[in-house]
C-alpha cells in the first residue's frame, strides 16, 4: 500500500474533507503560507484560499472561541493550537464554552469543532513546549479526546473527528510526524471510542498511547525473544475510552501494564487502571503497573530529557515485574 | 540632553556583545544539525530563536536600568539578558544544557532566569507582561523607585494578557514600561494580517497612557524614548508603551525557511543595521577611533569565545537532576 508520513496523512484527511464539505475551515497560527509549523496544513491555502485557510494572530482564546461561535452558526471549524502547552491561554473557551454548551442548552447546540494540537517531548523544547496533557481533557465531560499513534489511524480518526458533531480535542505527538506507514488514498473513517489491538499476545496486556505505542511494540518484540507474548492495545480515543477492548484483553492475559508519556500522577493511566480495577479486578493475577514520566516538568537538557521520557527498557522491566520474572 | 561618551561606547559594546554572541550560537547550533536536521542534536539542542538585527532595542532600553529593576523577556531573549548585564558563560552553558548553565540545564534558551538581575523569560507568548505588572506592583507597594520592563514581540500585542496588563497597570499607575519589538512578523504572519492598527503605540490611547513609535534600528532613538518612559515610571507617573520598529535577520527559529519574507526585504533592512551604522557614527563624531572600535570588537569576541569554552568544557547534569526542583 502507499506510504505516507503521519503529517502527510493528517494533511490528506484535511484536504479530502475540505473538498467534500465547504463548511469546513481551518484557522490557527501559521497554518496558511507556512503550512503549519509541523507542515500538517501545507498546501491547503493554495488549494482552498484565504477564506477557508486562515492565518490568525497569536490569539488562542479567540481561535477557539470563534470556532465555538462559527460552529454554532453552521460551520465546521478545524483549528490549530500550535503546542498543547499554549492551551492554557484559551482554556475557558474549550472547557467552559465548547465542552458544556450542548449540555447546558439542553442538547440544542451542535458544536462540530476540531481543535488540533501537538504534544510530547523529544525535541529538547523544554517545559513549555513538550508536555503531554491529555488527561486534563479526559476529565472534561463534553469533549472527545483523540490521540493517534500511526499514519493510518491519524487519517481515519481526523476524518471522523471532523464529521463528529461534538468538540474533539485531537492530539498529535510531535515525534510521530515523520513516521511512515500504510495509508489508503480514499477517505475512510475510524470510529471514535474504538481501541485497536496493535499486537496480539496472551501473557500481558500493555495499554500504550501515542508515541509510547511504538516503544511498547519494540519492547514486545524484545520480550517475544524471551518467550513473553505481549498484547499491545492502543486506545486511540482517550475519551470516550474503549473499556471493552481493554477489559477483554485483560481477561485474556490477566496482567496489565499501562504506558504513557504524561506524568504518572493523575495521568491517563490512573483512569485506565481504576477502570480495570473496578470492572475486571478478579481477572488480574498481579497488581497493575504504570510506566509514565516522573512528576516533574519536562527538562531541557538532552541528558535530563532522555531520563524523563519512558523508555523501552522501562516497559520491558515493568512487564517482567507484573509477570514475576 | 547630550549623552556621555562612556555611555555611547557602552551602547555600542552591548549591541556588539549580543550580535557576536548570537552569531557564534548560530554557528555552534548548526554544527550538530547537518547534514540531517535533528532538532535535539548537540551541541545546542532544541529550538533556537535569535535576536540578530534587534540589538538596538534591548540595548537602548536596558541602558537605563539598574540591576534591581525587573525585566520580563520573551522566547527570543538572549539580547535582553545580555543588555541587562547577564553572564555570558552561564547563558551559553544553559543553551548547551549543561549543569553550569543559568538554570542548570533545566530551562534551555527560552527559559532563562537570573535572580540577581531580576530577569526572567519564557516560551509562552505574552505571559511575561502580567509578570512585569506584578513586579511593578511590588515596587510600588514597597515604596521603591524601581521599574519593570516587559519586552514583547508585535505578535504578543494581540493576546489578551497584553490588554489586561496595560489596563491593570494604568488603573494602578504602576512603574511599568512595555516595549513592543515590531519585527514585522509573528512567525510567518505579517503584522498587516495580524494587527488591526498600524502601530501598537496607538493602542496606548485605549488605556490612557503614553505610547510612542520609534526606530528600533537606531539605538539612540530607543535610548531617548526609553529614558523618558523609565523616568516617568520612576517618578510614579505610571506605565508607558513603546513600539520599536525593527527586523530579525534570521528566521523565527533556526531552520525556518522564511518563505514569507519578500525578496529584497532583508537587504533593505541590512542598510539600517544598528551596529555598523552606530560604529560609523561614533567614529565620525570622534567618540571612537577605528583602532578603539576594533579593540572593542576583539574584547567582545574574546568574551564570547570564553563563554563557548566554558560551555563546552562544562559537565552534563546528572540524570537524577531531572527529579529535583519540582517543589522547594
Amino acid at each position: 500500500m502507499r506510504k505516507l508520513t503521519f503529517a502527510q496523512a493528517l494533511n490528506e484527511a484535511l484536504r479530502q474533507e475540505m473538498r467534500r464539505d465547504p463548511t469546513i475551515y481551518v484557522a490557527g497560527e501559521d497554518v496558511g503560507k507556512y503550512g503549519g509549523i509541523f507542515g500538517v496544513t501545507a498546501g491547503l491555502l493554495e488549494e482552498f484560499g484565504e477564506e477557508r485557510v486562515r492565518d490568525t494572530p497569536i490569539t488562542e482564546s479567540a481561535i477557539i472561541g470563534s470556532a465555538v461561535g462559527a460552529a454554532a452558526a453552521g460551520l465546521r471549524p478545524v483549528v490549530e493550537i500550535m503546542f498543547i502547552d499554549f492551551i492554557g491561554v484559551a482554556l475557558d473557551q474549550l472547557f467552559n464554552q465548547a465542552a458544556k454548551m450542548k449540555y447546558m442548552f439542553g442538547g440544542k447546540a451542535k458544536l462540530p469543532i476540531v481543535v488540533r494540537t501537538t504534544c510530547g517531548a523529544g525535541m529538547c523544547a523544554a517545559a513549555q513546549h513538550s508536555q503531554s496533557l491529555e488527561a486534563w481533557f479526559m476529565h472534561i465531560p463534553g469533549l472527545k479526546v483523540v490521540a493517534p499513534s500511526t499514519p493510518y489511524d491519524a487519517k481515519g480518526l481526523l476524518i471522523s473527528s471532523i464529521r463528529d458533531d461534538n468538540p474533539v480535542f485531537f492530539i498529535e505527538h510531535k515525534m510521530l510526524y515523520g513516521l511512515e506507514g500504510d495509508v489508503p488514498e480514499e477517505p475512510y473513517t475510524i470510529p471514535l471510542g474504538v481501541a485497536d489491538v496493535k499486537r496480539e499476545g496472551k501473557d500481558v496486556t500493555v495499554v500504550a498511547t501515542m508515541a509510547m505505542v511504538h516503544k511498547a511494540l519494540e519492547a514486545a518484540d524484545e520480550l517475544a525473544k524471551e518467550g513473553i507474548e505481549v498484547e499491545v492495545v492502543d486506545p486511540r480515543t482517550l475519551s470516550p475510552l474503549d473499556k471493552e477492548t481493554i477489559i477483554n484483553s485483560v481477561k485474556k492475559t490477566h496482567h496489565l501494564v499501562i504506558v504513557h508519556e504524561a506524568v504518572k500522577q493523575a495521568g491517563p493511566g490512573a483512569e485506565i487502571a481504576a477502570m480495570v480495577a473496578e470492572e475486571a479486578f478478579d481477572y488480574l493475577d498481579a497488581p497493575i503497573k504504570r510506566v509514565a514520566a516522573p512528576f516533574t516538568p519536562v527538562p531541557f537538557s538532552p541528558v535530563l530529557e532522555s531520563a524523563y521520557i519512558p523508555s523501552k527498557e522501562n516497559i520491558t522491566s515493568a512487564v517482567k515485574e507484573v509477570l514475576g520474572k | 540632553m547630550p549623552v556621555e561618551k562612556e555611555k555611547l561606547i557602552e551602547l555600542y559594546r552591548t549591541m556588539l556583545k549580543i550580535r557576536l554572541f548570537e552569531e557564534r550560537v548560530a554557528e555552534i547550533y548548526w554544527e550538530g544539525k547537518s547534514p540531517v536536521f535533528n532538532i535535539a542534536a548537540d551541541p545546542i539542542p532544541g529550538e533556537m530563536h535569535l535576536y540578530i538585527g534587534e540589538e538596538a532595542v534591548a540595548t537602548g532600553v536596558c541602558a537605563h536600568l539598574r540591576p534591581d529593576d525587573m525585566v520580563a523577556g520573551t522566547h527570543r531573549s538572549h539580547g535582553h539578558y545580555i543588555a541587562k548585564g547577564g553572564d555570558l558563560k552561564k547563558l551559553m552553558a544553559e543553551l548547551f544544557g549543561k549543569k553550569t548553565g543559568l538554570c542548570q540545564g533545566k530551562g534551555g534558551h527560552m527559559h532563562l532566569f537570573d535572580a540577581n538581575l531580576h530577569f526572567g523569560c519564557g516560551g509562552i507568548i505574552g505571559a511575561g507582561i502580567p509578570h512585569a505588572v506584578g513586579a511593578a506592583l511590588a515596587f510600588k507597594m514597597q515604596g521603591r523607585d524601581n521599574v519593570a520592563v516587559s519586552f514583547i514581540g508585535d505578535g504578543a500585542a494581540n493576546i489578551g494578557a497584553f490588554h489586561e496588563s496595560l489596563n491593570l497597570a494604568a488603573i494602578w499607575k504602576l512603574p511599568l514600561v512595555v516595549v513592543v519589538e515590531d519585527n514585522l512578523y509573528a512567525i510567518s504572519v505579517p503584522k498587516s494580517k495580524s494587527t488591526a492598527v498600524k502601530s501598537n503605540a496607538e493602542r496606548a490611547a485605549a488605556y490612557g497612557i503614553p505610547g510612542v513609535l520609534v526606530d528600533g534600528m537606531d539605538v539612540m532613538a530607543v535610548y531617548e524614548a526609553a529614558g523618558e518612559a523609565i523616568a516617568r515610571a520612576r517618578r510614579g507617573e505610571g506605565p508607558s508603551l513603546i513600539e520599536c520598529l525593527c527586523y530579525r535577520y534570521r528566521g523565527h527559529f533556526e531552520g525556518d525557511p522564511q518563505l514569507y519574507k519578500p525578496e529584497g526585504e532583508e537587504e533593505e533592512w541590512r542598510k539600517k543595521d544598528p551596529i555598523p551604522n552606530f560604529r560609523a557614527k561614533l567614529i565620525k563624531e570622534g567618540i571612537l577611533t577605528e583602532e578603539e572600535a576594533n579593540k572593542i570588537q576583539e574584547e567582545v569576541a574574546a568574551l564570547v569565545a570564553e563563554a563557548e569554552k566554558f560551555a563546552r568544557e562544562s559537565p552534563w547534569p546528572e540524570p537524577e537532576e531531572a527529579l529535583k526542583h519540582v517543589f522547594l
